[in-house]
């Protein structure tokens, strides 16, 4: 369409994931999609991502990021940082990859999916929440 | 040829079933459908219709939650798995004969009974379990006759957790948040005629300890018209412990705190924590037949963290309340004789998902673990069952020289015992309705409660 010039062009970026056994997959995407799009389109095998399918209701979509990447990025809703909280592994510069979305700036960036074994903390931590 | 090739071959395809269609049940047999290729995977749900407490247990107004059926659906449809509805394990079928026919039963059945309070009272009408009072607005077929009398202005609700807060959220929301989600239209309809206008949610320890998680705790403190009540003085010297708290419970307590000062003063409707009380005894009105308030014991918290004890003490209050509701937890039943259990903690002793001294059983989800945790706790914890099972069949702890009928020899019993399944194809007719009857009202389905009903159009 000639007469809706998109405000940004999309472009290639490339990211890094270290998946749960320590393995590392490149892909290349397009900006704006976000960190879960690209997981799905890819077909990225991490058991269990995305299982509310990027609506903020499930925290399967957690990511570690590097801290110049995390600082980067800004700030995060309070929303997301509710199910952060919920998260197996939370780190320091822990994001949901729902939210993130790909940029120009991010070219190259390192994300490591976290191991999901049970752990005993979590788990007594949750205690009786229902 | 296929079959001569396979009478050959050393090992037969591995044969698992899963007792249960809720999370636990699902996501097992993902996994297991995912790394072995040549695993067949049957499931084995007591009900016409698949899902668990994902259909009856999340709240209406979390939709998002429910997304997770997109992927069980995606399981259900996998060439080597198949859905059996309608079949309850351990009156239709036993543990053993599933354990006869398959080469790992998985028992996924989760937590489907009530913890009592056991308080004198508990059976007075206006008291309800808050499994069956979900049940009721969620469309249990076993709670649609539950009818509760909303007509007083005080609630009471017992448990600080999730379900908890679920609960109060109904009660409060305004109609027009509502309307549009699959909640029964019995539950609306009573909803809309509601006369309670202050929920009490109460807890046997303190506000460090209670224990929703913050998303459930920022809904409450957004329903519009709605405005929190919570006592200045229970919050008293909480500011100082902040900064030693664990990052998911600083957050949870820094919003309380700003609930405190926060709300509308105009609202008409209020929601409040009362903390450290354990319920003693349900106060019957005059006709001595319904609930009129509820006596408890105040405590005294001792240790401290997440391990804090509630002790009570001799002092006692009564609060009025013509609504009760005990959230105080949910457990797992035993539904097979045959098979351990651990009646103290209410679930199937094991060791990571395999069954204490019985070769061949697992477990997952709420019955492994105990009846707390979010959906992805249960996912969790079915990956690991179902990578437990891979390794016995990799190590030869489970024999797979052994050839298995699997569901050919159980839809054998099932039918000599006159019992129908509905199959996953089924239940698709059954959605179909559901969503039929939902759409001239806007809503997402409006669920069958009837399970002849159900039944009638699976087979239709
Ligand atoms: C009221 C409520 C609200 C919740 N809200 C949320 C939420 O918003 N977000 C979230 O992440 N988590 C929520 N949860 C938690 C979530 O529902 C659980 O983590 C999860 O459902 C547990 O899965 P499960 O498969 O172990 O048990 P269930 O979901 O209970 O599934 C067990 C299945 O086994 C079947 N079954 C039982 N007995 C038999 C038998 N004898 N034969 C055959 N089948 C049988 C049952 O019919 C059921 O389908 C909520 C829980 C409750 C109770
Ligand atoms: S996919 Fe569920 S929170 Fe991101």
């Amino acid at each position: 369409n000639t007469f809706t010039l998109p405000l940004r062009t999309e472009e290639k970026v490339t990211i890094n994931f270290v998946n749960r056994d320590g393995k590392k997959i490149s892909v290349t995407a397009l900006t704006g999609n976000s960190i879960l799009d690209v997981v799905v389109d890819q077909n990225l095998d991490f058991d269990g991502f995305g299982a509310c399918e990027g609506t903020l209701a499930c925290s399967t979509c957690h990511v570690i990021l590097e801290e110049d990447v995390y600082k980067k990025l800004g700030s995060i809703s309070d929303e997301e940082m509710d199910m952060l909280d919920l998260a197996y592994g939370l780190t320091d510069t822990s994001r949901l990859g729902c939210q993130v979305c790909l940029r120009k700036d991010l070219e190259g960036m390192l994300l490591r999916v976290p191991e999901t074994v049970a752990d005993a903390r979590v788990d007594s931590q949750q205690e009786s929440s229902t | 040829a296929a079959d001569g090739w396979r009478g050959l071959s050393s090992a037969s395809s591995p044969r698992v079933c899963v007792v249960g269609g809720g999370p636990a049940g699902f996501y097992t047999a993902q996994q297991l459908l995912k790394a072995r290729q040549d695993a067949l995977v049957d499931i084995y749900e007591r009900l016409p219709v698949p899902f668990g407490l994902v259909r009856f247990g999340v709240a209406p107004d979390h939709p998002e939650v429910k997304n997770v059926i997109n992927t069980f659906t995606q399981t259900a449809h996998h060439e080597r798995c198949s859905f059996h509805g309608n079949v309850n394990v351990g009156r239709d079928v036993s543990v053993e004969e599933l354990r006869q026919a398959y080469h790992a039963v998985v028992l996924s059945n989760g937590a489907e009974a009530n913890r009592p309070m056991g308080i004198p009272g508990e059976n007075l009408s206006g008291v309800f379990a808050a499994k069956d009072f979900v049940g009721w607005y969620n469309g249990i077929p076993a709670n649609k006759e539950l009818c509760p009398d909303l007509s007083c202005e005080t609630a009471v609700i017992l448990g600080q957790g999730n379900v908890a807060l679920d609960v109060a959220r109904i009660l409060l929301s305004p109609l027009d948040m509502l309307k549009a989600t699959d909640i029964t239209q019995h539950a609306l309809n009573a909803l809309a005629g509601s006369g309670v206008r202050r929920v009490l949610i109460v807890g046997r320890r303190g506000p460090l300890q209670i224990a929703c998680t913050i998303k459930e705790l920022r809904e409450l403190g957004n329903l519009p018209n709605t405005r929190p009540e919570l006592l200045l003085g229970d919050l008293e010297g909480i500011e100082e412990t902040l900064k030693d708290l664990p990052r998911p419970r600083k957050r949870l307590t820094e919003l309380l705190l700003k609930a405190v000062n926060g709300g509308d003063n105009k609202a008409e409707k209020s929601w409040s924590f009362r903390f450290c009380r354990s319920p003693v005894e349900v106060l019957a009105g005059a006709d001595g037949k319904r609930a009129a308030g509820i006596r408890l014991a105040l405590n005294k918290l001792e240790g401290s963290g997440e391990n804090v004890r509630a002790v009570p003490t001799d002092q006692l209050e009564d609060v009025n309340c013509g609504l009760i509701i005990s959230s105080i937890g949910y457990k797992s039943i035993l539904i097979d004789p045959a098979v351990p259990f651990d009646p103290r903690r209410s679930v199937v002793p094991n060791d990571m998902g395999r069954v204490q001294d019985a070769p061949g059983l697992y477990c997952s989800g709420w019955v492994k673990r105990g009846p707390t945790g979010v959906i992805a706790t249960t996912m969790n914890d079915s990956f690991d069952t179902a990578h437990v099972i891979l390794q016995d069949m990799e190590s030869g702890l489970l024999d797979l020289s052994i050839k298995k009928p699997g569901a050919q020899a159980i839809s054998g019993l099932l039918q000599t015992r006159g019992v129908r399944t509905v199959l996953f194809s089924e239940w698709e007719k059954i959605n179909a309705e559901e969503e039929r009857r939902g759409k001239p009202h806007g809503k997402p389905r409006e669920k069958l409660l009837d399970v002849e009903e159900m039944l009638q159009i699976a087979w239709s």
